[in-house]
């Protein structure tokens, strides 16, 4: 791995407030079915529809704490439905995993909420931890990403990583359809 | 400066000598538990070429057993054939099954001083047990069985010195729980640490319903120190359990916390979590005026499907009645449980009372495949977690009490002080 490492973002915004929960991204009804179906039902219990709007290289900025709840994998859902990067007042740290695993980074950035509106530019630098307005030229400085975990994000995520040190199979297993 | 008990686990798994807030742990696991989830997630199970140790990687089923899909049952026929090439030693299939931290617990594979991956937010149960344990992703889960490798960031801890010599009448380890979330909010960000001599107050049970409830604070790691309690409980160990030496990891007294708060178990009083969050969003029922009808009531999950809480259960329904239109739903932990529910004659209460007692599952605490609540109905619950859709329908409303105010509630089928039914 380099040692200097480069982890940047600019894209169109998403907001969403305080105490977003894994159930709001991947409801336990979704489970069962294919990525696609499942990707398409994320957030539908407060934003019906968001999953066709969100274009490839779009960013999430959050409120408080978002991301809490269960272990499911919010990061493949929101990578697969064209989400790069994450920034909020504070990620859980379970979503934070389960982002960074995905090869979705995340930043903590208190204030974040009230220097974006929904649809601005944000420029977000992972390493250094600044978020940027594009839109509105403000700057505000966030935690940076542990270098352990901007280097899984680099990697790809973590399946990539065990699937080319030998751990794994490269194709995942697909358990039998209805 | 010393070290909190989480620290310590933290610090020995990863062979350091000091872990501090803000390091990165990167730490072997003691034991690693995964359930059926993963199987019946798409895209998720990549098959292992090499596990990291074969005693110490557990397969159960939890979720959703028996299936209930054609999905879920494929997904266990992989399990089984995973178990099978890499001979787990242990492996729990429908039959002895229950709850992932349930089957921790009994089998005393969740064990004082040690670390436990699971890839459920709610393995922070282990920590009744002095156990670390923190939620982490199937990924985590994948690359912990292969490489025996976990990292977890190292937050800072708030402790809770638990004060005074018995818990009020009817008030439940669940009550203790609600009181801290909703005086202090949430926790993100932060470990959790449980001490104090009013711990003697708190039996294992009632530890475990906290510990695992720490999920609902955004905490990261939750954890009790380790005491007499403690101890015996490690003693009646099952055949099959580990044997290696038990080496408790207890805080050191200068060691380094965010905060310490002082809860005294006597003003501790039942509650009710209103719907979709539990932090801060609570009341005290001896001041909850609403009267709110429900149509669901449900005992069960990791935190309440405990034998103590199907007896509280038992005792609150005996020689009364589920309110009409009220369905009365209990979930037993584990087969073991079930079965010593029906030796003390729990279940036949249960049933006269015009209950369901369902098989051992995860089942309607996450909505996934029985007991589902539809649009615009209410339900008060004895389990984990009460955000919006997670029952069921995003359109019902999820409530939150102890198992005696579920079973009072059921009965009266309104939220209900459990206080006013209890003899």
């Amino acid at each position: 791995m380099a040692e200097k490492l480069e982890l940047t973002h600019t894209g169109r915004v998403w907001k969403f407030g305080d105490q977003i929960n894994t159930d709001l991204i991947m409801p336990a009804w979704s489970f069962r079915l294919t990525e696609v179906e499942r990707n398409k039902a994320a957030f539908g219990a407060i934003r019906p529809g968001w999953a066709d709007l969100v274009k490839p290289g779009d960013i999430i900025i959050g409120g408080q704490n978002f991301g809490l709840g269960s272990g499911r994998p919010i990061g493949s859902v929101l990578r697969g439905c064209g989400i790069v990067g994450l920034a909020a007042e504070s990620i859980n740290g379970l979503a934070l995993r389960n982002c960074v695993n995905f090869s979705l980074p995340g930043i903590d950035c208190p204030g974040i909420s009230a220097a974006f509106e929904e649809g601005d530019i944000a420029r977000i630098d992972y390493i250094s931890g600044t978020v940027e307005n594009v839109t509105r030229g403000k700057t505000l400085k966030g935690k940076p990403l542990e270098k352990l975990l901007a280097e899984i994000v680099l990697a790809g995520g973590v399946i990539p990583m065990l699937v080319r040190e030998g751990y794994i199979e490269s194709e995942p297993t697909e358990a039998g359809s209805e | 400066m010393g070290l909190t008990a989480i620290e310590k686990v933290l610090a020995r798994t990863s062979g350091k000598d000091v872990v501090r807030p803000g390091d990165i742990a990167v730490c072997r696991p003691d034991m690693v538990v995964q359930a059926d989830l993963f199987f019946s997630v798409a895209g998720s199970w990549h098959r292992p070429k090499k596990i990291f140790d074969a005693d110490r990687v557990v397969q159960l089923f939890d979720h959703a057993v028996p299936a209930p899909s054609i999905k879920d049952a494929a997904g266990m026929v992989e399990a089984r054939r995973f178990a099978k090439e890499f001979k787990l030693k242990n492996t729990f299939d429908v039959g002895v099954h229950g709850i992932s931290h349930v089957i921790a617990a009994e089998h005393r594979l969740a064990r004082p001083g040690e670390l436990l991956v699971c890839s459920d937010s709610h393995t922070c149960a282990s920590g009744a047990f002095n156990c670390a344990g923190r939620g982490v992703g199937l990924t985590d889960l994948l690359q912990a069985l292969t490489k025996g490798l976990v990292w977890y960031p190292v937050s800072p801890t708030i402790r809770y010195e638990i004060k005074g010599s018995s818990l009020p009448p009817v008030v439940s380890g669940k009550d203790v729980f609600f009181h801290i979330a909703h005086t202090y909010g949430a926790h993100t960000a932060h470990s959790v640490e449980f001490g104090g001599e009013g711990l003697r107050a708190l039996d294992m049970s009632a530890r475990r319903t906290i510990s695992t409830m720490c999920a609902e604070l955004g905490a990261e790691f939750a954890m009790f120190e380790c005491d007499d309690i403690t101890m015996e409980f490690m003693k009646n160990a099952p055949k099959g359990a580990p044997t290696r030496p038990i080496v408790p990891a207890n805080p050191d007294k200068d060691a380094d916390y965010a905060d310490v708060r002082t809860v005294d178990l006597a003003d501790v009083e039942p509650y009710v979590i209103l719907p979709h969050s539990v932090p801060k969003n609570g009341a005290r029922l001896s001041v909850f005026d609403r009267k709110v009808p429900i149509n669901q009531a449900f005992v069960g999950s990791c935190a309440n499907g405990q034998i103590e809480d199907l007896r509280v259960v038992a005792k609150v329904l005996k020689g009364r009645k589920v309110a009409a239109d009220v369905r009365f739903i209990i979930t037993p932990g584990s087969q073991a449980i079930y079965l010593q529910a029906a030796r003390e004659g729990l279940l036949e209460t249960i049933v006269e009372a015009g209950a369901v007692v369902t098989n051992s599952t995860c089942g309607a605490c996450y909505g996934g495949h029985m007991g589902l609540v539809g649009p615009g109905e209410v339900c008060i619950t004895a389990s984990t977690r009460n955000f919006k859709g997670r029952m069921g329908s995003s359109e019902a409303e999820i409530y939150m009490g102890s198992p005696a105010t579920v079973a009072a509630s059921a009965v009266a089928g309104i939220i209900t002080d459990p206080r006013t039914l209890w003899r």
